[in-house]
């Protein structure tokens, strides 16, 4: 069974355990809250995708989104820009986002430093760099646009039962930004290189592409993809507080491991992982319905790691049976 | 798409040492459009280095690189595309996790620098390339999952494209029968003719004499023949190879009358690939077996290893039935198996040359606390190395650093240094020279006279020829034949499998 099909089932079954235990859950509110809570996860997520294809993993993925989401409310502040804009904090998230994200890749394509360190390695530069040098006090008052924009609203009704259904109008550029991240990775020279990578680096170097060239990219893109999350986490959040997403490194790695990324590289979808976040968010916001109280929360995305991984062990193993019984066959029909 | 002008492809006082060993001390070769030049040489003499020299892999320390009238001092794989240049890698240098159709469209995507790749666009270039070299593979199937020969084909399709004007095939052949080199030989003269420059490196002699106008021979890094094909006849190439002449006269040892039987085959049968084969191996007997691909020869090797079902019938080990339904039980009944894909198979490539030969034994090495002496293991690896003419500096340097047929030589040592009862060699020289042949050869024939038991399948006949005591031909399943000691001729045995 694919990954995909995997990850919906155990989507459906837990809905239906949820749904059973409390009947609020079926309803358009809480299918919205649910997206609105994915919508930053999820474009964290689409970076460390193409990182962990390429063979890689970035583990400073939170602290580039709050260093771009801070440092641009910041610059916004000192500078006195036109708050009423919304375009400028984005810009000037996701400019220092692929600024930070250069500096990985200089790091592991100009150094050869391994993904890992190069990564653990800058999360810990970027953080103390943020709290010395923007700030390290909690923001309130962002930016008019930014604080509106929390509540700019697709859909917006009151339901029968009178809850507000809501849904943020980030759902349309979210969707388009994870349909070009799949395409690139699907149609493009550039995103067969991501995989090509992740499937030896080696042969993809004898091949004529350029390694260091590819992940230099890959970092640029992730580092770009993190700023734009952290200035809408900011929005959403309505404050930006410089200590927050830290730790948020499990969800997101989860979410992408679940969704059938390899974290030996070479493989992974965008499909995947949209199912993978979806998912680690449903556990996160209703485990509590199950009566599990919140701190096992952790406990519990860590376990979906683990299992998560067992599930790709057992997957190899099984695909290897799948390839001797092939060429097998293969040699007969040759004949 | 045919080339107006003779190009040349040359390398000129080319030296690359590897942490101070020399791998190539000046050489010069240079190729020209339509012409098949033959690279030969010992396992270690640096053929495979000149060729990624050539193509961007590996930069020289010094010398001068020539593609077609543009001068190199430093070439990068891209440059080398850029030029036409594309390469059969004697580690094939596939990408496991993409499917067969992009393995073969991505040279052509790179050297277009198309920006967007389609699907549909990927599964044509695929096609097309299959389709040239005549095969048919199933195109959309993850590389992982085919066969060892079919992954020699893609990187065949793969480097055949219409972009390429200088074509190296490093032991393009070692996978393939001859059905699928003859029809490798049809392509390699249609690109002669094309106008490509082609590089044509192989341990089969008869291969390099029917395909090569021109060729150069290293020893040791250096250039010590080169010429035209006609002028030189098979011994001497050899010869200049090894720098001595090489025995090929049968070697097989004289049985012991009474000894007795360690591996009975009785009526084994597996659905569909063999059927009904019974045979069996005495103390000290090397039988050879030998068929077309698919025939069943290696389902057949495979099932005495417990790596392929069997549907009916029995397998004895010396004398007593045994079920073997996985490789830790053949391993433990005492039979060994060799597969043929060593390269790919086996080894781990970043770990020691003495790690690896001591892998499959290590429980045997263990110290009454569970620990491994090291100086022991140094021991018998170090044993092995010399055995087999490993050639490597340092037994410690990790199994990458090691040429082809050097690696070829570590999973043979690893396998016998564990000492089975049964030994299963499958291609027992596939990819070792000429001259290291004989003495593998020569190994066997010790190994048997101490009493081990050998199957050896194979699609060398010269060497059953030289070794065996018995030949067994495979067809469609069935022993179809079965050739004893005066009967066995090189002659015979061509003519049952034709
Ligand atoms: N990456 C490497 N690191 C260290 N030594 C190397 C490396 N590659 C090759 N060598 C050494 O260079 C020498 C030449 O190796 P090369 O692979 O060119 O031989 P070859 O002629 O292709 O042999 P074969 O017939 O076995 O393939 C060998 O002694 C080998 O050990
Ligand atoms: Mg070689």
């Amino acid at each position: 069974m694919r990954n995909e099909t995997v990850l919906i089932l155990a989507i459906v079954v837990f809905s239906l355990v949820i749904g059973s235990k409390s009947p609020e859950f079926f309803t358009l509110a809480n299918l919205f809250d649910i997206l609105r809570s994915s919508f930053v996860q999820l474009l964290f997520a689409l970076g460390v995708l193409i990182v962990i294809i390429s063979g890689g993993i970035d583990v400073s993925f939170p602290i580039v989104g709050i260093f771009a989401g801070y440092t641009a409310v910041v610059i916004m502040q000192k500078f006195e820009l036109n708050g009423e804009s919304l375009l400028i904090p984005i810009v000037l998230a996701i400019v220092i986002g692929t600024l930070l994200g250069g500096v990985n890749a200089i790091a592991i394509a100009g150094f050869g430093i391994p993904t890992l360190i190069a990564t653990l390695g800058t999360a810990g530069i970027f953080r103390g760099l943020m709290l010395t040098l923007i700030g390290s006090s909690f923001i309130s008052d962002i930016p008019i646009a930014l604080d509106q924009f929390s509540t700019s609203d697709l859909v917006k009704f009151e339901s029968a039962t009178g809850t507000l259904v809501r849904l943020h109008v980030l759902v349309i550029p979210i969707t388009l930004i994870t349909i070009l991240i799949s395409l690139i990775l699907s149609r493009t020279l550039f995103g067969r290189s991501v995989y090509a990578l992740g499937g030896g680096v080696e042969p993809t170097r004898r091949l004529g592409i350029s390694v260091k060239g590819t992940q230099t990219k890959i970092y640029l893109l992730a580092g770009a993809l993190s700023g734009l999350a952290g200035i809408l986490y900011v929005s959403l959040q309505r404050k930006a507080n410089p200590y927050d997403l830290a730790g948020s490194e499990l969800d997101i790695i989860a979410a992408v491991v679940l969704g059938g990324a390899s974290i030996m590289g070479g493989y992974g979808t965008v499909f995947g992982t949209v199912l993978g976040v979806l998912f680690i968010n449903l556990i996160k916001n209703n485990l509590v319905l199950l009566g599990v109280s919140s701190s096992w929360q952790r406990a519990a995305v860590g376990a979906l790691l683990v299992i998560g991984i067992t599930l790709q062990a057992i997957g190899e193993s099984r695909r290897n049976k799948r390839r001797r019984a092939l060429s097998e066959s293969e040699v007969e029909s040759s004949e | 798409m045919l080339a107006t002008q003779t190009a040349e492809y040359s390398v000129k006082d080319i030296v690359k040492s590897f942490g101070g060993a020399k791998a190539l001390a000046g050489v010069s070769m240079s190729v020209s459009s339509e012409e098949v030049h033959c690279l030969a040489g010992e396992n270690g003499s640096g053929k495979s280095t000149l060729i990624k020299i050539m193509s961007g892999v590996h930069a020289p320390d010094s010398g001068l690189i020539t593609l077609a009238g543009k001068e190199f001092a430093h070439l990068s794989p891209r440059q080398a595309v850029n030029e036409g240049v594309q390469v059969i890698f004697q580690d094939f240098s596939l990408l496991p996790n993409l499917t067969v159709a992009e393995n073969i469209a991505l040279p052509t995507n790179i050297l277009k620098s198309s920006k967007i790749v389609g699907k549909r666009e990927t599964r044509k270039i695929a096609e097309e390339a299959l389709g040239y070299i005549g095969v048919d593979i199933d195109i959309n199937s993850p590389l992982v999952e085919t066969s060892i020969a079919s992954k020699q084909l893609i990187a065949i399709a793969r480097a055949t494209n219409l972009g390429v004007k200088m074509l190296f095939m490093d032991e393009p052949t070692t996978a393939l029968t001859r059905k699928e080199v003859n029809k490798l030989f049809e392509v390699v003269d249609q690109l002669r003719k094309r106008g490509v420059a082609i590089v044509f490196v192989s341990h089969k002699i008869d291969e390099i004499q029917e395909i090569c106008n021109t060729i150069t021979v290293l020893r040791n890094g250096e250039v010590v023949a080169e010429g035209l094909m006609s002028k030189f006849k098979a011994k001497e190439i050899a010869t200049a190879m090894t720098g001595s002449e090489i025995a090929t006269s049968r070697i097989a040892p004289p049985l012991g009358k009474d000894s007795r039987s360690l591996l009975e085959l009785e009526k084994l049968t597996s659905k569909n690939t063999f059927d009904d084969v019974s045979f069996s191996i005495s103390e000290g007997e090397i039988i050879g077996l030998t068929g077309l691909l698919g025939s069943g020869r290696t389902e057949l090797a495979e099932a005495i290893f417990g790596k392929y079902p069997v549907d009916a019938g029995c397998i004895k080990v010396d004398g007593k039935e045994v079920t073997l339904n996985s490789p830790e039980a053949a391993l433990a009944s005492g039979i060994g198996y060799v597969p043929p894909d060593r390269l790919t198979q086996g080894l781990f490539l970043e770990q020691s040359i003495l790690r690896n030969i001591v892998a499959v034994g290590l429980d045997r090495q263990r110290s009454r606390w569970g620990a491994i002496s090291k100086s022991k293991l140094a021991k018998i690896g170090s044993s092995w190395i010399s055995e087999l003419r490993i050639k490597t500096k340092n037994p410690i340097n990790p199994v990458s650093s090691l040429s082809g047929g050097n690696q070829q030589r570590v999973v043979l040592a690893k396998w016998l240094s564990i000492n089975p009862k049964v030994m299963i060699l499958n291609g027992p020289t596939v990819g070792v020279d000429v001259g290291s042949k004989r003495e593998i050869l020569e190994i066997i024939r010790d190994r048997a006279q101490a009493g081990m038991a050998f199957l050896l399948v194979s699609d060398d006949i010269p060497e059953l020829v030289q070794i065996c005591h018995k030949v067994l031909v495979i067809r469609h399943g069935k022993i179809s034949k079965e050739f004893n000691d005066k009967q066995i001729s090189e002659s015979a045995i061509y003519k049952e499998l034709n």
